[in-house]
């Protein structure tokens, strides 16, 4: 702040008598204004530009359209509540949500389980660290339409290599795109592939800021590793345990791309849309079926179930670092 | 790329007076998980190019082929001409979309991280507070429909317009752009150029810009491979005729199922732009992906 007075005074001090005839003292302190005053405005301005076109525009005009029914004529009709109400009767929309949650956490436990085990190994000394950490997080690079198909293939029924392997133990081809429980575990295996490394690599981060004195002291003290895991790395990382639950939370609850592309592109998640997501959903009813405000009301559910979902992880977190 | 060898030295420095190095000393355990790691990190990638340089019925042979065969010219021929892909149109846009918007999304945060971090005006802290809470909100889904409506009215459906402008609005960028601001320059080099006379431009141009130039990096990088990955927003608003990569590699997907060749070797054509940058920009990626989770 006190820059700004440092800064802006002068012009309004009496002036050094040659530079008090001079005439654009008016535009001067325009300029001097527009430089000090009105700069951070201009600079974050853009950004609060875009905000207002492509963020708030299109999110009360969610809300609008969600309170107006559409159907394939063109007539629009107000229905209030009637697109909400319709919705929580709709087994297809229930059934995307069931599907949306079970792929969520079939995807996210051993997901974070598995990230934290490998953030542990990445946090010991070792050769060619640079090389072995580019490897961990090689799947992030990997677009999610390409990982979806090349995962289509290995699940396939006839040719696929999952069902290969499984055939060496004697177990019978399975159709993984066929049942629900099958095509939900594809699918989080693909999402697991690709973000067990980057989220290692965000708890490796989170790892290295924790002070190795503890864990000295500790197994002065006797404690075993694995104790030493769970009673010191696994608390202390809480922090980052709820970035990495938050982050997967949103990205779990939106799934989109990886069952679309495993149903060929197709947004119907399955012949009975086993393996449709919420986000297909919406997709489906907005430009399938173009009923923009049913459509639009589940975006706004689709919302309430993100915030319910982040807020128990949240609490679920900080209660798991607790009570160690 | 400071920050990925200075924990790292620490820690050698440490274990060797302390004696307790062995905490630290990779196991046999450690080398096992981390080797079984890269091996199934990489064997995805590995498996598209065996099948995109295979013919279709070796593809389908039981079991499995396991080392890449010799027709991937072909392949990649086939998916370059095929007239329902489209496939060097969608190259081309993806190249175009994503390079506008990295450029876009890292200068509008470089100027809005600059402001945030170090000018004071009033309505900054909740202007950037408004920030972290568009961040929560899936924009995505909410407002896809409104959005599609517009880009109608605006008759901008079916043009690369359509996918670039939403995108440009990119919170986390302006996030990311405060705190790095924030850390590289200090509060006094920004008074002392002040003092000097020089205008907010100019302390933008010649004490911000030098500093965040790795922060700016690591954003652009981001966002290219974010942008180049963007299949949702395009699916709705392109038409194949005149497509994103990725919305190509859906058409192979939807009108021919069973070529695998095909899909893999366009699939593989579509990730060498991100394994190039990936190879070129790895340790900034690491470096940059531990900074920002530390601070958040």
């Amino acid at each position: 702040m006190s820059l700004h007075v440092d800064a802006g005074h002068p012009t309004r001090a009496p002036m050094p008598p040659s530079r008090r005839h001079v005439r654009p003292r008016p535009g001067r302190s325009f300029m001097t204004w527009l430089d000090l005053k009105a700069a951070p405005y201009l600079l974050v301005s853009p950004y609060y530009l875009l905000f207002l076109v492509f963020g708030l525009f299109p999110l009360a005009f969610t809300l609008y359209y969600s309170f107006f029914d559409y159907d394939l004529t063109g007539t629009v009709e107000w229905t209030g509540l009637g697109n909400f109400t319709a919705l929580l009767d709709d087994a297809a929309f229930w059934r995307a949500v069931v599907n949306t949650l079970a792929m969520f956490v079939i995807a996210t436990v051993p997901q974070i389980l598995l990230a934290l085990l490998l953030a542990n190994a990445l946090n010991k000394r070792f050769k060619l660290q640079l090389f072995v950490r580019l490897g961990v997080l090689l799947p992030l690079v990997t677009s999610v339409v390409a990982v979806a198909v090349v995962f289509t293939q290995l699940y396939g029924r006839d040719w696929g290599v999952v069902n290969w392997v499984l055939g060496w133990f004697g177990a019978d081809p399975i159709d993984w795109k066929a049942e629900r429980l099958p095509s939900w575990l594809a699918i989080a295996t693909m999402i697991d592939w690709r973000w067990t490394g980057y989220n290692a690599i965000i708890f490796l981060a989170g790892m290295q800021t924790i002070p190795k004195d503890l864990y000295e002291a500790a197994s002065i003290d006797g404690a075993s590793r694995r104790r030493q895991f769970w009673q010191i790395t696994v608390p202390m990382l809480r922090p980052t345990m709820i970035f990495v639950v938050l982050n997967s939370t949103i990205g779990g609850l939106t799934l989109f791309s990886e069952p679309t592309t495993f149903y060929n592109g197709n947004v119907h998640g399955g012949t009975n849309s086993q393996f449709q997501t919420v986000s297909m959903f919406i997709f489906e009813q907005g430009f399938r079926e173009f009923d923009y405000g049913y459509a639009s009301a589940a975006a706004w559910l689709l919302f309430l179930l993100i915030l319910i979902g982040s807020a128990i992880n949240f609490l679920l977190i900080r209660r798991i670092g607790g009570n160690k | 790329m400071t920050t990925l060898s200075a924990p790292t030295q620490t820690r050698r420095r440490r274990k060797a007076p302390g004696g307790t190095g062995s905490l630290w000393t990779a196991t046999p355990m450690t080398r096992l998980i981390l080797a079984v790691t890269i091996i199934i990190s990489a064997f995805p990638l590995y498996y598209m190019i065996v099948i995109a340089s295979r013919t279709n019925t070796e593809a389908t042979d039981m079991p499995p082929p396991f080392l890449p065969g010799g027709k991937l010219g072909e392949n990649i021929q086939r998916v370059l001409t095929n007239p329902d892909a489209h496939y060097m149109t969608g190259l081309t846009n993806s190249l175009i979309i994503s390079a506008t918007v990295t450029i876009s999304v890292v200068v509008i945060s470089t100027f809005a991280g600059f402001a945030f971090a170090r000018l004071k005006f009033k309505g900054g802290k909740i202007l950037l507070l408004l920030v972290l809470l568009t961040m929560m909100v899936p924009l995505q889904q909410m407002g896809q429909v409104p959005l599609y409506r517009l880009m109608v009215n605006l008759e901008w459906v079916g043009s690369i317009k359509a996918v670039i402008l939403p995108f440009l609005l990119n919170g986390f960028g302006v996030f990311l752009m405060t705190q790095y601001t924030e850390q590289a320059v200090p509060n006094e080099l920004v008074e002392a150029a002040r003092v000097d006379g020089a205008s907010t431009l100019r302390i933008w141009w010649n004490v911000i810009l030098p500093a965040v130039r790795p922060g700016m990096g690591v954003l652009g990088i981001n966002t290219f491979m974010l942008n180049w990955n963007e299949f949702m927003w395009p699916l709705i608003v392109l038409n194949p005729d005149n497509p994103t990569v990725q919305v190509a590699i859906n058409s192979l997907n939807a009108k021919y199922g069973t070529d695998y060749v095909l899909i893999f070797s366009g699939t593989l054509l579509s990730i060498l732009p991100l394994i190039v940058v990936f190879i070129l920009f790895g340790r900034q990626i690491i470096g940059g992906l531990m900074e920002g989770a530390v601070k958040a």
